[in-house]
């Protein structure tokens, strides 16, 4: 076991990344033309980082598997993009965000990145206004905010529920703009199957073109993967159909150190699922928090009723119902961070409270807000004494015009109306805090290879507070990344085109062929989704919203047996040569088989409760916090980084160990 | 519910495809229409035969992947609805589902109901962005302030998931929605207005060259806009078109 050294630069947190970017090695315009840029993915990481490097006058290769980059899983972002501005004038600042990011992830993220984080947030903001993101304004024409969980100001932009889309598509605008200047060349329906080390420098990758199966070699300076997070080894999540960590965890299996994978967010508000046929789970927005109280009935004899539909939950009086989030955690109420609003949840639907047929879900209820936005309305329109149904008329309108995207989402797959009975929720995962270890330069332990947004580690510790991730994906991809790669490439202007004939480029070709030809060839008896259907059940079962030992340890062997399973009777139906989704998701699931099974070991090792880890070894066993997770930073302040060495099992691991020199570590009360 | 489908497969870009009947059984009613296929394609794959390919991804409504004509119409009979959203419970024990490509000159089959948008990137290459650089240096978010009410019809016209409804079912396969969709965001924004000519020119004649049709106001693509765009934002680019050529 040896120790990681993040490269922070010295000084003071506040200095660091002003001081670094005023010494680090450019590169000049002119070499810039001679020096190629790979990026897989192109979501808010990839596209941003793509358009700004090509901007910059370095020659970007960008690669999707879907059939545009406007489509990568960023566009599903619902809520907002945080950023401390204090437009609100409510006391935000840098130093806040980055203090709230620290803490919300609880204290197992790193310092530096985090601040540079907090210190970018607001050019993120200029920037997309810039480029026509349509935010969400007053009657003033100001940026209008909201708020999200695990903090006390208001710091979240937004674009009705679509911000993520808004975001993306502005990204995806200004890759155009360089895909026109020639400056981007886009791969879409492309899926990367690795990536190839030359000389002990990541120097291309090799692709499968998914329309003519055709696999290719590419090459360049340097490999930047924004291919976000590993959610759908659980199979269900709220990712999309296609996200998968193949490209990843192709990397590791080469070289890249792979961080925290147990670290798993697990989101409190989706919508419940309804049966084994569920391909995925949607989620409601956090923002939804600001207005929806989260209640379960207080007696069990309502529970029952409820179940049997004898029962409706707007027949239960107030004194009858459970406000948990606001009875256990008064100061934070139904805005608490996302893991202990989604544990709560758990704890309440374990002790027989849940409320629909399945015992799991609770109720997220908007008419205390209808109330609330109708009398305030009609104080406004000068309507002395407004009946009941005026009230809430006006107090309808008000919650459309902030969730209405939402509510018709959720009426299409619920089949019932929100403004008139409570919504049904339950947490589901949602994204993974936990990927490709890299250093303060974004660079993971292969020379020349980047991991950026949801696919690294390092901002979000062990969990991440709600419209962080797309601050994360935008700061990444314009403001981090073109500077710390240049400082890379600076030692790369005489290199020259970097050829793909090379023997690494050969085998690295050879070895995918031979996988797809074997896939193709196998003639199995099961299908992919089932053995994915499989390990999603034991990854839930035994990795999920609670750990132990004993279940972890199962996980570890019944994955190992599952994958062996796999590879001896999995089907392929058709052609490695031509458009074959059952053979996409084939290499996927290969990939996830593994990548369970060190997410399995990363949980067992880490026998403390953090964020969205929970050890039930782990719990505070008297006092205020009583029953509450308990962290050990005595033993566990440190970022587990593993080695691949041929077994997930098997990996070896490293530690980063974390400093907090500007944040005091303390216990995370939300009380 | 036990359902009778006729689906459009065809193996690849070159060769002649066909409707092929399928039966699927025990149907509930609370599948989304894709969850319906994903039954039916591991009844496929089980049985040896090759799954029906359809492109999808994030099943939320919003990725814009998912296509699919469904009895005659696009995303189906539910309105300001995707496919990945719509369910089962649109649908009757006992009927037969017509599942077709989304079908255009511009938008050719690439395999069963996988069809090729990438006309539409191409139009948005064209001219659909503002003219910035990344530098941190721009002007501060709050620097210019923006009627709400634009700022809204902006935010109405960027809704726009590009899946290519308007094109499949309009009668002249004409790309105007989507292509009045981006140009409206920009042209309503005062950061967009500097461009918003020679935007909408080169928007429209790429249009023109990637083979899509005229408009001639059926307003079919309106009604079958699974996010409710407006053809107002028609009328927004032929205006910004017409200024443009007229006053240079």
């Amino acid at each position: 076991m040896s120790t990681l050294d993040g490269k922070v630069p010295a000084g003071a947190i506040k200095d660091k990344w002003t001081t670094y970017k005023d010494k680090v090695d450019l590169v000049n315009p002119a070499n810039k033309r001679k020096i190629d840029v790979i990026i897989v993915g192109t979501g808010l990481a990839g596209g941003s980082a793509a358009a700004t490097l090509a901007e910059q006058g370095y020659n970007v290769k960008a690669f999707c598997y879907q059939d545009s980059p406007r489509r990568a899983h960023s566009i599903a972002a619902q809520g907002g993009i945080n950023a401390a501005k204090n437009y609100q004038g409510d006391g935000d600042s840098t130093y806040r965000l980055f203090y709230d990011t620290v803490k919300g992830g609880d204290y197992r993220s790193r310092e530096a990145n985090v601040h540079r984080l907090a210190e970018v947030s607001g050019n993120i903001i200029d920037q997309c206004v810039a480029q026509g993101v349509p935010f969400a304004r007053d009657y003033g024409g100001m940026l209008d905010n909201r708020s999200f969980g695990g903090v006390l100001v208001s710091r979240t932009f937004y674009a009705k529920g679509q911000t993520g889309q808004q975001l993306l598509l502005g990204a995806y605008s200004a890759m155009n703009r360089q895909i026109a200047r020639g400056k981007i060349t886009m791969y879409n329906r492309h899926e990367m199957l690795d990536v190839v080390i030359v000389d002990g420098k990541a120097r291309g990758i090799i692709t499968r073109d998914l329309v003519t199966g055709e696999i290719e070699r590419h090459s360049a300076h340097a490999v930047v993967l924004g291919t976000g997070g590993y959610g759908n080894v659980f199979f269900l999540s709220t990712n999309a159909m296609g996200s998968n960590a193949t490209a990843a965890w192709k990397a590791h299996k080469r070289g890249a150190y792979f961080a925290n994978p147990c670290y798993t967010q697990i989101h409190p508000t989706c919508i419940p699922r309804s049966g084994d046929y569920q391909s995925k789970l949607t989620l409601m927005s956090e923002s939804l928090r600001n207005d929806g109280r989260i209640w379960v009935p207080a007696r069990t004899e309502d529970v029952d009723a409820i179940r049997k539909g004898s029962l409706k939950p707007l027949d239960i009086s107030e004194e009858n119902r459970d406000y948990y989030l606001e009875r256990r955690y008064p100061a934070f109420g139904n805005l608490v961070p996302r893991d202990v609003a989604s544990r709560a949840a758990k704890e309440r639907c374990d002790a027989g409270f849940g409320v629909n047929a399945t015992g799991e879900a609770v109720y997220l209820d908007f008419a205390s807000a209808i109330q609330r936005y109708g009398k305030e309305q009609a104080l406004l329109k000068g309507e002395s004494n407004p009946s009941d149904a005026r009230i809430k008329e006006l107090g309808k309108d008000i919650v459309k015009a902030k969730y209405g995207n939402l509510f018709d989402m959720y009426k299409q797959i619920a089949d019932q109306n929100p403004y008139e009975t409570p919504m049904m929720i339950y947490p589901a995962v949602h994204y993974t805090m936990g990927g490709i270890w890299v250093d303060y330069n974004l660079m993971t332990t292969i020379p020349g290879c980047y991991a950026i947004g949801e696919a690294n580690f390092s901002d979000h510790g062990a969990n991440r507070l709600g419209a962080s991730a797309l601050m994360q994906g935008l700061a990444d991809g314009y403001f981090v990344l073109p500077y710390t790669i240049g400082a890379y490439l600076s030692n790369d202007i005489r290199t020259g085109p970097i050829s793909t004939d090379s023997p690494e480029f050969e085998a690295a070709e050879k070895e995918v062929t031979k996988n797809m030809n074997f896939f193709v060839n196998n003639k199995g008896t099961h299908s992919v989704d089932y053995y994915h259907k499989k390990l999603g059940s034991i990854m839930w079962e035994k990795c999920g919203m609670s750990r132990n030992e004993k279940g972890l340890k199962e996980a570890i062997e019944e994955i190992a047996e599952l994958r062996e399973d796999f590879w001896k009777n999995v089907s392929v139906p058709g052609d490695a040569n031509e458009l074959n989704q059952e053979l996409e998701k084939a290499g996927r699931v290969a990939d996830f088989l593994e990548l369970g099974e060190l997410f399995a070991k990363d949980a067992l090792n880490r026998n403390e409760s953090c964020g969205g880890h929970f050890r039930e070894e782990s719990i505070e066993q008297d006092g205020p916090q009583k029953g509450e997770a308990l962290r050990d930073d005595v033993n566990f302040k440190y970022v587990s980084a593993w080695e691949y060495t041929g077994k997930p099992s098997e990996a070896v691991l490293h530690k980063e160990e974390l400093e907090f020199n500007d944040i005091e570590l303390k216990t995370r009360s939300y009380k | 519910m036990n359902l009778t489908l006729k689906i459009w497969r065809q193996k690849s870009a070159n060769v002649k495809g066909k409707m092929v009947d399928y039966k699927v059984a025990d149907i509930s009613e609370h599948m989304s229409f894709l969850e319906m296929m994903d039954v039916l394609n591991e009844q496929l794959v089980n049985g040896g035969e090759e799954p029906v390919s359809f492109d999808h991804d994030c099943r939320e409504g919003i990725c814009g992947s998912c296509s699919m004509f469904i009895n005659g119409e696009a995303h189906g009979p539910v309105k300001n609805t995707t496919t990945c959203q719509l369910h089962m419970r649109s649908f009757n024990d006992g009927d037969t589902i017509y599942i077709e490509p989304f079908r255009a000159k511009a938008f050719p089959v690439i395999k069963d109901l996988v069809v090729d948008r990438s006309s539409f990137d191409r139009i948005q290459h064209a001219g659909g962005f503002i003219s910035v650089n990344t530098s941190g240096n721009t002007q501060d978010a709050n620097a210019t302030a923006i009627p709400k009410h634009d700022a809204d019809l902006s935010m109405d016209a960027a809704a726009c998931i590009g899946c290519g409804a308007c094109v499949a079912t309009c009668k002249n396969s004409s790309a105007m929605l989507f292509t009045g969709a981006k140009i409206s965001q920009y042209a309503l924004l005062p950061q967009g207005k500097v461009e918003a000519k020679d935007r909408a020119q080169n928007m429209v004649a790429q249009m023109d060259e990637e083979g899509f049709g005229n408009c001639t106001n059926t307003g079919a693509c309106e009604v079958e806009c699974p996010k409710g765009i407006s053809l107002s934002n028609i009328a927004r680019m032929n205006r910004e078109l017409l200024s443009g050529s007229i006053l240079g």
